[in-house]
């Protein structure tokens, strides 16, 4: 029924999820197409599990509400793995994409996904601390999700970034955060 | 015949400045006050004291009551001090009858 | 996040970002307010446009929204185009100044950001707010989208400053699901907005103009009081044409129309669906479904609740086999939500009538999908084939 792709961040709070949805959506939108970029508010507490989300489409989007069955599930920390219910409502051959060290097999066993399902895996942190010199996975991630699934190009999104979030921070956090993008996009692997 | 809702000015505006003079206060009154101008030494403390500026002062001198708006409180009775006692509040009745 | 953007007619914001842009390009002479969730980002953004000097407006910030509103009516009585934004409590805590605002016929503009009431305590979207202030003299505009939450806001001003109006005006948009939500929209230039909502020149004496003393908010005693609030009842008669006519002019500087509601695949609609604010998107996804499993549904987006517009919703509604009608709060009435009976009082009017439902959906933030607008849609032509009604009001996304 849906002409649109459906995108669903996990992570904790203030490792910068929302933020990426919001990056990614202007990165879309500055391709021309409709987007839609939310987060789920609840307990707003550093830590707590918190979810956001992406609509992308090349029409209009109408539909308002939850993201129910998302396409592509973004897990920005993997300690959230048996915490949260990760793939609630997604089809068999989803994209997940998880920030951690391990290899994707392991995390295709861990959060017990079928064969159809397409597993990526970087170590987001890690990057973001060499990159920005702290804990802050999204700009990696983002970098990874262009990578994986082409839903959008990594360079709309260094763009979008240098061009919107050049007022709010300094050039050095604009310079780390662009090379933890291209990081992301290099060092994803898929298994 | 009073202005319909279509004439009245809106939002319940009043346009004319001082338009409380236009209200009789006096029809309220059940004691008057009454002036001894022999004993009166114009301290004016009524005049401060007289919640609807209804004492009349001329060139500084204490010369009355404006019986339009006094609602006959006391308060101008009350605060002539002790020792003068200038004003008494007499019942209307006695006071129209007097005259 | 402030924009100044190259791109202006395609750019990502949320519906607060968006609101308090369009408060930006508007430069509102005063603004008092008091922050609550989801309303909080409208006020922080355009706090943020009021440090940065990029606005004339004076800021008031105050010790609560009762306070606020106050502060707006003071403002409004002295002369000043004045704005403000609110949600839930907040707005419940304004509620005896929005009565004074509107019996004063000061021409406010309020973002009411829509929240679910208390108790339990929730801070997600629902229309218990501003639906419990629809008696109170305010016009009611509400918006599907972020689009329609800045197109809304821009009009509202002339609405409220009409002539034949004076009221204020309430533009309401959904907490969080638009509030919070980036979309596509298309700003309009800042000279065309300035254009469009002109200089606000009141056309009575203001508390400052001291050539024209006028006294405001004096006692009304039994023998003037009903003929203000009858003038009353006439603004807000009248503002229906008004909001009619400056949507048509709106549609001039930014080219998207708009009216008292929008009908959507209405023209041989046998069963249709009446929902206020984002969850009409959500179920013209399901009219469009139902239509290609060969159902003729429509749906019908009122987009004015004050004045409501009986004659025209009844208009579009009376050929059509059966309705429901979707309140995204409750009145208590035990008989139906506000939206219901209306459209079903409205309805009286016509020899010819829809059946007719009503049901509450959404309270506190429950998700409203378009499995749940099929499922309705679906009851509706259960009713249109057998004629009768099961259940005329009732509850939908909620646990039995």
């Amino acid at each position: 029924m849906a002409d649109y792709i459906e995108i669903r961040w996990h992570g904790r709070a203030q490792q910068g999820i929302v933020t990426a949805a919001k990056v990614l959506a202007e990165a879309a939108l500055s391709e021309g197409k409709y987007v839609q970029a939310f987060p789920e508010f609840g307990p707003e507490r550093m830590g707590a599990p918190v979810r956001a989300f992406n609509r992308i489409s090349s029409e209009p989007i109408r539909l308002h509400g939850q993201v129910a069955n998302p396409s592509i599930v973004l897990i920005a920390d993997p300690t959230l793995i048996g915490t949260v219910d990760l793939a609630e409502g997604t089809s068999d051959d989803a994209v997940f994409i998880v920030n951690t060290p391990k290899p994707p097999d392991e995390m295709r066993k861990k959060l017990s996904l079928n064969k159809k399902a397409k597993v990526f895996t970087l170590d987001a942190s890690a990057i973001s601390i060499e990159c920005i010199g702290r804990h802050i996975p999204n700009t990696p991630m983002l970098g990874a999700l262009a990578k994986a699934t082409g839903v959008i190009q990594v360079n709309a999104v260094i763009n979008d970034f240098r061009e919107n979030y050049s007022k709010k921070y300094s050039q050095k956090v604009i310079e780390g955060n662009l090379s933890a993008i291209r990081k992301g996009f290099e060092e994803v692997k898929e298994g | 015949m009073k202005k319909g809702w279509k004439e009245t000015p809106i939002r319940g505006i009043i346009l004319e400045a001082g338009s409380a003079h236009g209200y009789s206060t006096g029809g309220w009154r059940k004691l008057q006050p009454t002036l001894d101008r022999a004993k009166c030494i114009d301290c004016m403390f009524c005049w401060v004291y007289c919640p609807d500026s209804a004492v009349i002062v001329e060139n500084g001198k204490m010369v009355g009551f404006d019986l339009e708006h006094c609602k006959g409180c006391g308060i101008c009775a009350m605060e002539c001090p002790d020792k003068v006692k200038a004003i008494t509040m007499v019942l209307e009745e006695e006071e129209k009858e007097a005259k | 996040m402030a924009v100044e953007t190259k791109h202006k007619c395609n750019v990502g914001l949320t519906g607060n970002s968006a609101v308090a842009y369009a408060m930006k390009q508007i430069n509102p002479d005063v603004v008092a307010a008091y922050p609550i969730t989801p309303s909080t980002t409208v006020m922080e953004e355009f706090s943020s446009y009021v440090a940065d000097g990029a606005v004339d407006t004076e800021l008031v910030t105050v010790e609560s929204e009762h306070s606020a509103m106050s502060a707006c009516i003071g403002a409004a009585a002295a002369g000043a185009r004045v704005m403000t934004a609110t949600s839930s409590q907040g707005l419940a805590l304004m509620w005896e100044m929005l009565y004074i605002a509107a019996g004063m016929r000061l021409p406010i503009v309020m973002a009411c950001v829509n929240r679910a009431l208390s108790a339990p305590l929730n801070i997600h979207c629902d229309h218990s707010d501003s639906m419990g202030a629809r008696d109170s003299g305010w016009i009611q505009l509400y918006s599907e989208t972020v689009q329609e939450a800045y197109d809304n806001i821009i009009q509202a001003v002339r609405i409220a400053e009409h002539e034949d109006v004076l009221l204020p005006v309430m533009v309401c948009l959904d907490g969080f699901i638009t509030s919070h939500s980036i979309e596509n929209l298309c700003l309009i230039d800042n000279d065309k907005v300035k254009g469009f909502v002109g200089e606000y020149k009141p056309n009575q004496p203001s508390l400052l103009d001291v050539e024209h003393p006028a006294t405001y908010g004096a006692v009304a005693l039994p023998d003037s009081y009903i003929e203000a609030r009858r003038q009353q009842s006439e603004a807000m008669k009248l503002a229906k044409d008004v909001i009619t006519d400056v949507g048509k002019a709106f549609e001039k500087v930014s080219g998207r129309s708009y009216g008292l509601m929008e009908k959507y695949r209405m023209d041989d609609a046998e069963v249709a669906m009446v929902i206020l604010s984002s969850a009409a998107g959500t179920s013209k996804v399901a009219v469009d479904e139902m239509r290609k499993r060969g159902a003729k549904a429509g749906l019908i987006k009122p987009r004015v609740f004050r004045p409501f517009p009986y004659l025209e919703i009844g208009e579009a509604l009376k050929n059509i086999k059966a309705v429901a009608v979707l309140d995204r709060a409750d009145s208590y009435s035990s008989f139906g939500g506000p939206l219901f009976t209306e459209i079903r009082s409205g309805l009286y009017e016509f020899d010819k009538r829809p059946k007719i439902i009503g049901r509450v959906f959404g309270l506190g933030g429950r998700d409203y999908g378009v499995h749940d607008a099929l499922a309705v849609f679906e009851e509706l032509l259960r009713i249109k084939d057998t004629g009768k009604v099961d259940k005329l009001f009732d509850y939908i996304t909620v646990r039995e």
